[in-house]
């Protein structure tokens, strides 16, 4: 049971091992992974491409961290460098008095429902005293539609005419500064990014309402082509931010990598839900974690990355090699995995651990383990040979543990000691060679 | 009745988009023998197009055998045949037709209520529409306008209401009434929010009570921007009310819709119509040769 459980933990480790530096060749199929994923997850073909060739450039010749395979370091390296693409998380820039907030889009994107959340949101987190325009005299009883919502939160709407998008906006300020709303937030018809008449009626709509941010409401399912509707829409309207919608649903929203990296304008606000108040800023980590598709393995790296002491690894390696292996060791190592989290989530992360049976460790019983160690006196805990009956007993009632566990602790050692003899002879030896149970 | 085909339509958009900043690479394929330059270009527009990397892999592999010298060609009799003969929606051998409306929020459902209204109207049908989409603010309202603009009733509740009512009045008003068509509107709901599929799964069980044999046809309405969630939308929407033809909207952009490739393959859903701008005469039967041509333009 025992060398079973060693061999596979061995082999799920080895897969973990250090192999130098990150070369072109080493991490060739974790740039296609990473490209698939990044597909899967409808960031544009052309980013997609771009965005890895410049990472894996820079990722080539990087010295990989020990226990981490180069795949898995490169992996690590995509999710800093997409963190890093979208930035700090970037909140609203409303000088003016009344402030302008001009919300714009294709069809369906959710501008009626975001500009409606929006408002509540400055509202509530700000303190702002928000005014909803209803411009879009376009689609059918959309007026009626943002009337509804905002009367639902008891935010003023103003719709003018209901016929004229340039009369309803010019209008609407007057009426803000009447009303002492500071902010206006103008919600507009949805447009096609090719469709010139609607948008030439977007540009009239800006001039005459000088906006301190327009913010572009993108469909988190959006596919490949959405991406050149944000370029058009920032080249002719200055877009100042994105606000990602229907984000509680499945679609991995790869459109918030494109649109950055395209336009380098920022995704400001997410909505994740239909009730009004599910509406926030945008936090950058989520949506890398989500476009990218490889959580898991990237916290693997972080935890190891934070957890492992490299010199004391080495140190206990050699020792391990030696077989002069003691309870400060074990303890040792016990503290290195607690650093990383519990073992059994460690191991669950591990791509070849997932497959192998039996492979349970009880965090619990790691915690008794400690205690048991704990309870020896130094010299105990380097010279093991030394505890007797009466020793093994302190111990127990030391450690609040019943005096079979430390049997079974001290067989488990023994055990050990032979089997790190036996594993010498073999070169290729995993790192934690403990049975816990 | 058709004034501008979906082709020049698209063709239009699509000069618009060479100049823009992604729009150019699908003019590179200009026919040619298949090496591997060109299997990238195929690629390459495949994926840009939402066909997605299985069915885009898929795709390939079929062209690779094909004895069709020309690449091109290739691919085109490849996509045909992926896509199947057309289908167009049906009518109920006698009685009353019913059609569910049903997609995620956004997608374009009651506009292509009122569009589908207009139709069976031209045709000499007597229509009734459904407010099914009792939860959006002003969705009602919002139907009852292409209902006054096409001259069709709609059968309606207040905001906030059970849709359920709303589908036993207006599909008992279309029997009592004798009419020919009851076309029912619903809200837009995620395919992940397990209560409001069941709403939808309940408004399908009423139909069914009071007329065993519809709804005739429940469309999935998909907007063309859509990428690679599509195909989930389509497995649950189906899984949980039959989904029987997929109508494909917002065509007139610049999107490809190549997602209904994976949905066809995977699920055997059908596009049945497509949608190609607002006016009430933009909704068409879907046709596998031009969409393709499209595509390839």
């Amino acid at each position: 049971m025992f060398e079973s459980l060693q061999s596979k933990l061995s082999e799920a480790f080895k897969i973990l091992r250090g192999k130098g530096k990150i070369t072109e060749k080493n991490i060739q199929d974790a740039v296609k992974q990473v490209k698939m994923s990044l597909l899967e997850a409808d960031v544009n073909y052309k980013v997609v491409k771009e965005l890895t060739d410049r990472i894996s450039q820079r990722a080539i010749g990087e010295k990989v961290i020990q226990n981490i395979s180069p795949d898995q370091q490169f992996i690590k390296i995509v999710n800093d460098e997409l963190l890093k693409l979208f930035g700090e998380t970037a909140s609203l820039d409303l000088h003016s008095r009344p402030a302008v907030i001009l919300i714009v889009g294709l069809q369906g994107s959710g501008k009626t429902t975001s500009a409606a959340k929006l408002a509540l949101w400055l509202k509530k987190k700000n303190g702002r005293n928000p005014l909803l325009v209803a411009d879009d005299v376009h689609r059918p009883a959309a007026i009626d539609q943002l009337e509804a919502l905002g009367k639902s939160v008891d935010i003023p709407v103003f719709y003018g005419d209901r016929k004229d998008p340039y009369k309803i906006a010019r209008e609407s300020l007057d009426f803000a500064v009447k009303k002492g709303c500071d902010v206006v937030i103008v919600d507009t018809a949805g447009r096609l990014q090719i469709d010139e008449e609607m948008m030439k009626e977007a540009e009239e709509i800006a001039k005459v309402v000088k906006p301190d941010e327009v913010l572009m409401v993108l469909d988190s399912m959006a596919g490949q082509d959405v991406v050149n509707a944000a370029v058009e829409f920032d080249k002719r309207l200055s877009v100042t931010g994105f606000i990602i919608t229907k984000l509680d649903g499945d679609a991995r929203g790869g459109i918030a990598l494109s649109t950055k990296y395209v336009t380098g304008k920022p995704i400001k606000f997410s909505s994740t839900g239909e009730k009004l108040d599910q509406f926030d800023l945008f936090y950058p980590d989520r949506i890398v974690s989500r476009i990218l598709g490889m959580g898991d393995i990237v916290s693997l790296v972080e935890k190891v990355q934070q957890g492992l002491d490299k010199k004391k690894m080495e140190e206990m390696e050699k020792r391990l090699k030696k077989a002069q292996f003691t309870f400060d060791d074990f303890l040792d190592q016990i503290h290195q995995i607690k650093k990383m989290g519990s073992l059994s989530s460690i191991l669950e992360m591990i791509p070849g651990a997932q497959n192998v049976k039996d492979l349970k460790i009880d965090d619990e019983q790691v915690k008794h383990v400690e205690a048991i160690i704990n309870s020896m006196t130094k010299k105990e805990r380097s010279n093991p040979e030394i505890i007797n009956f009466s020793r093994k007993e302190r111990i127990a009632k030391g450690s609040g543990r019943p005096l079979s566990e430390v049997n079974k602790l001290m067989k488990n050692y023994e055990d050990m000691k032979k089997m790190l003899k036996k594993f010498n002879k073999i070169d290729k030896l995993g790192k934690f060679p403990f049975q816990m149970k | 009745m058709i004034k501008l085909g979906i082709f020049d339509i698209f063709k239009k958009g699509l000069e618009k988009t060479k100049n823009g900043f992604l729009g150019k690479a699908l003019s590179i394929l200009k026919g040619g023998n298949l090496d591997s330059e060109k299997i990238e270009e195929i690629r390459e527009l495949l994926l840009l197009s939402d066909v997605g990397i299985s069915t885009s892999d898929y795709i390939i592999e079929r062209v690779k055998e094909s004895k069709e010298k020309d690449a091109i060609e290739a691919l085109k009799k490849v996509l045909l045949e992926l896509l199947g003969p057309d289908e167009s929606i049906t009518f109920a051998n006698e009685g009353l037709t019913i059609y569910t409306l049903v997609g995620v929020n956004g997608s374009g459902k009651t506009t292509t209520a009122g569009k589908l209204a207009f139709r069976f109207k031209k045709t000499g049908k007597r229509v009734v529409l459904g407010a099914g989409d009792t939860f959006r603010a002003a969705a009602i309202d919002q139907l009852k306008e292409w209902g006054k603009r096409v001259g069709v009733p709609v059968i309606s509740h207040q905001w906030g209401a059970d849709a359920g009512a709303v589908v036993y009045d207006t599909v008992t008003h279309a029997i009592s009434e004798g009419l020919d068509v009851a076309l029912i509107d619903t809200a837009g709901r995620l395919h992940t929010k397990d209560n409001l599929m069941r709403e939808l799964e309940k408004i399908h069980k009423i139909i069914k009570k009071l007329k065993p044999d519809q709804p005739q046809e429940v469309l999935l309405v998909l907007d063309s921007t859509i990428g690679q969630n599509a195909i989930q939308q389509a497995k649950i929407f189906g899984q949980s009310t039959g989904v029987t033809g997929i109508v494909l909207t917002k065509f007139d952009g610049t999107a490809k819709g190549g997602m209904i490739f994976s949905i066809k393959r995977e699920l055997n859903i059908p596009v049945k119509l497509i949608g190609i701008g607002e006016g009430l005469e933009d909704l068409k039967d879907f046709k596998a040769t031009e969409f393709v041509d499209e595509l390839l333009e």
